[in-house]
């Protein structure tokens, strides 16, 4: 298992060639109080870097990006009722989608938990 | 980023914000607090106990002189001339064709008019009032003063604890208080839909006032991120967003803030649109918007009438805290203004259903004077 970060604040853990994506802690903090999050169906094909999911807050819309290509393969339903869970649990229950990794060498173009915290810090 | 935190004019209680938690943003020029513990926490708070708001960056005028109820009346639909001594009165700041440069609030200090005006446009008021109104007229903007707003069911019990009387004022009435050996202007009012007042203090005696209001259990700091959503929930409008040149008193839905001497006598900028406008109906009418599902719609959004023909744009949206859902407020024809009307929304290539809605969304809960028992 392996844990990966973007600079949009998203997250990636990486078991085999599935990867669970959601966003920082950073992230959510930033946004607040989040109302809504509409996640990808299962199915669709992301690019790297493709709007994936949509988040909102009560102030403001913002896009959650796909840090790697592959296939869809399950999105929390979780966050339809409850999209405060990612407020409360972002690196955890507060996950997104999941994703069948095309390329698992994308993965070496993202940040590792410890550099992205400390380029977090900096912010 | 266009503005830099070093072009951010810097409020009277900047630090007391900062020590509190507050994350600070640009808004109308200044560095202001955004939220302190959550916008939906401090939205609550004030629905339910009491919020305290800084609104220094709002445009405190003085307006003196000759007769200024008569000057102001020539570009505001109120009545002013007849507003009383310890009056307050919403009003709105006319071009010579009707449209909106500003809404206001106007009070009669017995002595002169106490106007405040919003802090993003408040410049431009000060030319436009220069330009407009009689050269005897005189107008004095209270820089030196800071503005703060009381808002929530306990407010009442929270500021009559430190500043006695203020309790015996009716909504939209005001007075000079004493705080600490010095006066202060307090007015039963606000724009959050709920009991309160607006406290002009000068700046250096702010933070003790804040301190003294935050030290009670009733009172927590509120940022501009609820003071939005408790307004909007309130059916207010803000400037520059629901309210700009190109609509006008009517279009509004402002009715209320042109009395019947107005009516019957005009003599104010854009009258002759204004008052043929209240004959005939306005074009177009600002409404509210139920939305339906979670995601809020917000301001820009296309809205189409059943045939998917755009018939308006929304012009504020956000998700209610005290709802648990979406609302919106926004321009649409007239005659698909009435209550009940089913619309779509369109926002980022997504449509949505909403019914128009009668405002506010929560029922005001302001402290008016009883009637008296016959």
């Amino acid at each position: 298992m392996s844990l990966h970060f973007t600079g949009e604040h998203e997250w990636i853990r990486v078991e085999g060639d599935v990867g669970t994506v959601g966003i920082s802690s950073h992230a959510q903090e930033a946004l607040g109080d989040i109302v809504f999050a509409e996640v990808p169906e299962s199915g669709r094909t992301l690019n790297k870097g493709d709007e994936a999911a949509v988040v909102e807050s009560v102030k403001a819309a913002s896009d959650v990006y796909s840090p790697v290509a592959g296939e869809v393969i399950e999105g929390n339903a979780a966050l339809a009722e409850d999209p405060a869970l990612i407020n409360r649990d972002p690196e955890g229950e507060g996950w997104f989608f999941k994703i069948r990794l095309a390329d698992t060498s994308e993965l070496d173009g993202l940040m590792d938990e410890a550099a992205y915290r400390e380029w977090v810090k900096t912010l | 980023m266009a503005e830099t935190t070093e072009m951010l004019a810097v409020l009277p209680l900047d630090a007391w914000h900062r020590a509190r938690g507050a994350r600070m943003v640009p808004f109308a020029g200044y560095a202001m607090p955004v939220q302190y513990e959550g916008v939906i926490a401090e939205h609550v708070w004030t629905r339910t106990s009491a919020g305290l708001f800084d609104v220094s960056h709002m445009g405190q005028l003085q307006v003196a002189g000759p007769n200024p109820a008569a000057a102001m009346e020539r570009l505001l639909p109120g009545d002013i001339i007849g507003l009383r001594p310890g009056r307050v009165r919403y009003s709105l700041l006319l071009t010579k064709e009707g449209g909106i440069v500003d809404d206001l609030m106007v009070t009669n200090t017995g002595d002169h008019l106490y106007v405040v005006v919003n802090g993003a446009t408040k410049w431009d008021d000060l030319v436009y009032l220069r330009e407009h109104l009689p050269p005897a007229t005189e107008i004095r903007h209270l820089q030196d003063h800071a503005l703060l707003a009381l808002q929530g069911p306990k407010a009442a019990d929270a500021l009559e604890r430190l500043v006695a009387g203020v309790s015996g004022l009716t909504f939209m009435q005001a007075g000079h208080f004493e705080f600490h050996g010095r006066t202060i202007g307090v007015s039963r009012s606000g724009y959050t839909g709920e009991d309160g007042f607006e406290i002009s203090i000068l700046a250096d005696q702010a933070d003790a006032l804040a301190d003294a209001l935050c030290a009670q259990d009733e009172v927590k700091p509120i940022g501009l991120g609820a003071r939005d959503s408790l307004r909007l929930e309130a059916g207010l409008p803000l400037y520059g967003h629901d309210l700009d040149t190109e609509t006008t008193p009517v279009m509004a839905d402002l009715q209320f803030a042109i009395q019947k001497r107005r009516r019957a006598e005009g003599g104010f900028a854009g009258d002759m649109r204004i008052l043929a406008e209240l004959e005939n109906g306005p074009a177009q009418k600002r409404v509210g918007l139920n939305v339906e599902g979670r995601q809020p719609v917000r301001e820009g959004a296309l809205i189409l009438d059943s045939e998917g023909s755009e018939v308006g744009r929304v012009t504020s949206g956000t998700f209610s805290p005290s709802l648990q859902r979406p609302i919106a407020m926004g321009y649409v024809a007239t005659p698909l203004a009435q209550q009940g009307t089913a619309l779509k929304l369109e926002q980022r290539g997504k449509l949505f259903d909403a019914i128009v809605t009668p405002m506010p969304f929560v029922p005001h809960r302001y402290h008016r004077k009883q009637e008296p028992k016959p």
